[in-house]
């Protein structure tokens, strides 16, 4: 633990401490009249006490994309039942439960709490009571509303977002949605209205809620590539190779899982087509091959081969010929990935002055450029704007160090960084959502290894996966 | 007075003839003399402890009879009624005991299975030299994040490179092995590292390269799983495992 974590810890429990005093204090109260006075009291100056210096010391810096624009205030009330079917209670709840998690997730609302809301709520537009909603307590800017029915085998749903704030042209925008009557297909409905919401409100960004994660599970007994939507609903096996595979990088048209996996000759670089649903082949190459990353056109491939006996970098064309070495150094080079942005720039994983850390290189293997400065520094990750470096960082290793892995942000232009996580554990493999405003990525804090996300400012930290171990997650590209 | 002795007498009189005519109306019919008993037929038993032997060993007949006078087991000869013996058949045997005696004979049979010991293993080169490997070759630890051989462990990689030198014929992987801490993928890397510091050293020792594969299994496959040091020092280590 930190001095910084202990502060915190300590200031924590001073708050818990104090309510507990104050409890007490109302209890005593309400057994006699006298001497009660000086509780809370005794129990502010304690808090003070503690909390000043812990509070006034903290440096957490929060970053992130569109952090000074105030959040929208959005209301969002539970759809309406538009028939009467049976499979509507069901159906409706999987919806509103996913669209109000979509939103939440974004990051970019303030999302105004049910328990504010008008007791008619609409489902319909001539339902919309603006001054029920424009007005506190629900004070919202933005109302998201509609209904939702199931007949026959079909569903059909019809959302709508209005602005309260602006009764003389309040639809921003309409949507009618059909599909067969099931979970998963009034899931994906929600993702794509939310998805619609996302894009007018934030700025023209294109929404996540219908991304995917890939990522190493061992729930079949051996390590094999998974999916997932990007909020852990629909977990699924993807590879069945009955050996161990790692790293899975999907590609940027979405169509290919690249990665490593433990064959007769060792670790090969492998690819699974996600049109066909099979494994396709890719060339061996000898020796240890690792951690394959597609260039933002789809075109090429980096990975780490130790093929002449020393782990460097490579990059060979997306069927795998055309082999051109990147970098020479001793020592292990591995865990490349692209600049998504210009598609010209590689950060990767060095040891070649001892401890691993982070560098950068043009896509030739020129203009090699030291990043981390200290400790035990891996996992880069690209911010898909081309500005950050999210990576995982023992920023001070060595004995009687706490040895805790946290995820760190570093802006690439002045090696600027701040501190992502900071719960203890092991935080490793950060991973961008497309439209950077979330990291996804692997921590045992929980006590197993598990995937994560957060936003990029490192706030709202979510649990996705509970069982088994599950790790090195890679957010698909739309 | 007298006429009641009287009536007592009669009485007695009565009840002893009742009593006498009903005791001799029993013995109107003696029982016929029993048979005379034939002579008891002989019993025999025969076992054998153990009843499996090995080739060259003994084992130990035992017999009971009764009622016999004359005992026979066939392969020995007479023998006295009840006794025991101890016999190495040399292929498996079955003993044969006859009894005889006024009231018959009887038979009794014992088997004694001989086995043959499987013949030594013919001296095959390479099962005892995949144990010479692993008597003799030893792993190579390292230090954390390091893949440089450590002064400590030179001995055992001249000691190795003798042996492999020695046996020049043996093909044999280095795994190269990393503990718990820090990335999967750089472990992965720093393992196949590891590997290749084995594989150059011996080569510098003498051994041929072509004899020696490496593979990295970075913190995919360790030793030991407990978070401390001892057991991270276990895991961080080429490994070598004997090719067939």
């Amino acid at each position: 633990m930190t001095i910084r974590n202990l502060k915190f810890y300590i200031a924590r429990h001073t708050i818990k401490l104090y309510l507990r005093f104050t409890i007490r204090m109302h209890r005593k109260k309400r057994l006699s009249q006298t001497g009660s006075s000086t509780w809370p009291v005794v129990g502010l100056l304690f808090l003070l006490f503690l909390a000043i210096p812990g509070f006034t010391q903290e440096d957490w810096i929060r970053t992130g994309t569109g952090l000074a624009v105030e959040k929208i205030r959005l209301a969002v009330p539970d759809f309406k039942a538009s028939t009467n079917d049976a499979k509507n209670p069901d159906l409706l709840k999987a919806f509103n439960d996913t669209l109000w998690n979509d939103l939440d997730n974004a990051g970019i609302f303030d999302l105004v709490s049910k328990s504010f809301y008008p007791l008619q709520q609409p489902g319909q537009p001539a339902d919309v009571k603006f001054d029920t909603w424009n007005a506190p307590p629900p004070n919202a800017s933005m109302l998201v509303f509609g209904n939702l029915g199931v007949s026959g085998d079909n569903v059909t749903a019809q959302g709508w977002l209005y602005d309260v704030k602006n009764s003389a042209s309040p639809p921003v925008l309409g949507k009618q949605y059909q599909d067969r009557a099931s979970a998963d297909a009034v899931r994906i409905i929600a993702h794509r209205f939310a998805d619609e919401i996302i894009f007018r409100l934030g700025g023209g960004i294109q929404g996540i809620a219908e991304t995917r994660i890939y990522y190493v599970s061992n729930h079949s007994g051996h390590k094999e590539i998974w999916a997932m939507d990007y909020d852990g609903a629909n977990q699924h096996q993807i590879t069945h190779l009955g050996s161990d595979a790692l790293s899975p990088r999907i590609s940027p048209d979405n169509s290919r899982i690249a990665f490593s996996a433990l064959t007769n000759s060792g670790w090969d670089i492998m690819m699974y087509s996600l049109d066909l649903n099979r494994m396709v082949s890719f060339p061996h190459f000898d020796g240890t091959n690792l951690s394959p990353a597609w260039t933002p056109d789809g075109l090429h491939l980096a990975f780490s081969s130790s093929r002449a006996g020393d782990p460097e970098i490579y990059m060979v064309d997306a069927s795998g010929r055309d082999l051109k070495r990147l970098t020479n150094s001793h020592g292990p080079d591995v865990s490349p990935v692209w600049n998504h942005k210009t598609g010209a720039q590689i950060a990767w994983v060095s040891g070649r002055t001892g401890l691993p850390q982070i560098y950068t290189m043009e896509a030739d293997g020129t203009n090699v450029q030291r990043m981390t400065d200290q400790g035990y520094a891996v996992s880069p990750a690209w911010s898909p704007n081309g500005q950050f470096l999210a990576f995982a960082w023992i920023r001070k290793y060595g004995p009687g160090e706490p040895g805790a892995s946290d995820i760190y942000l570093m802006d690439i232009a002045s090696k600027q960084w701040v501190q992502l996580t900071h719960d203890g554990g092991r935080n490793d493999f950060p991973s961008w959502s497309p439209d950077g405003r979330h990291i996804i990525f692997q921590s045992n804090r929980s006590g197993s290894l598990q995937i994560w996300t957060m936003l990029a400012d490192g706030t709202k930290q979510t649990q996705l996966t509970f069982t088994g171990t599950n790790s090195q997650p890679n957010w698909s590209w739309k | 007075m007298k006429q009641g002795r009287m009536k007592w007498i009669m009485v007695v009189f009565a009840l002893g003839a009742i009593m006498t005519l009903g005791a001799c109306k029993k013995k109107v019919a003696p029982p016929p003399p029993p048979p005379p008993p034939p002579p008891a037929a002989p019993t025999a038993s025969l076992t054998s402890n153990p009843n499996t032997v090995e080739k060259g060993k003994s084992t130990t007949l035992t017999w009971e009879t009764t009622n016999a006078t004359e005992v026979n087991i066939d392969g020995i000869g007479e023998v006295k009624p009840n006794g025991s013996q101890e016999v190495t058949p040399t292929d498996s045997t079955t003993y044969h005991l006859t009894a005889k005696g006024p009231g018959g004979a009887q038979e009794a049979t014992a088997r004694v299975t001989v086995t043959t010991p499987p013949p030594p293993p013919p001296p095959k080169p390479s099962a005892t030299e995949e144990e010479l490997f692993a008597q003799n070759v030893r792993d190579i630890f390292f230090d954390y994040d390091k893949y440089d051989i450590r002064a400590d462990q030179a001995g055992a990689v001249q000691a190795d490179a003798q042996f492999l030198n020695q046996h020049s014929h043996i093909n044999f992987t280095v795994e190269g092995h990393c503990d718990e801490r820090g990335s999967t993928e750089y472990n992965l890397a720093l393992g196949d590292n590891r590997a290749n510091a084995v594989k150059n050293a011996l080569v510098q020792a003498g051994v041929s390269a072509s004899r020696i594969k490496t593979i990295s299994y970075g913190k995919e496959k360790p030793f030991c799983t407990e978070s401390n040091e001892q057991c991270w020092q276990q895991n961080r280590r080429g490994h070598f495992v004997y090719q067939r």
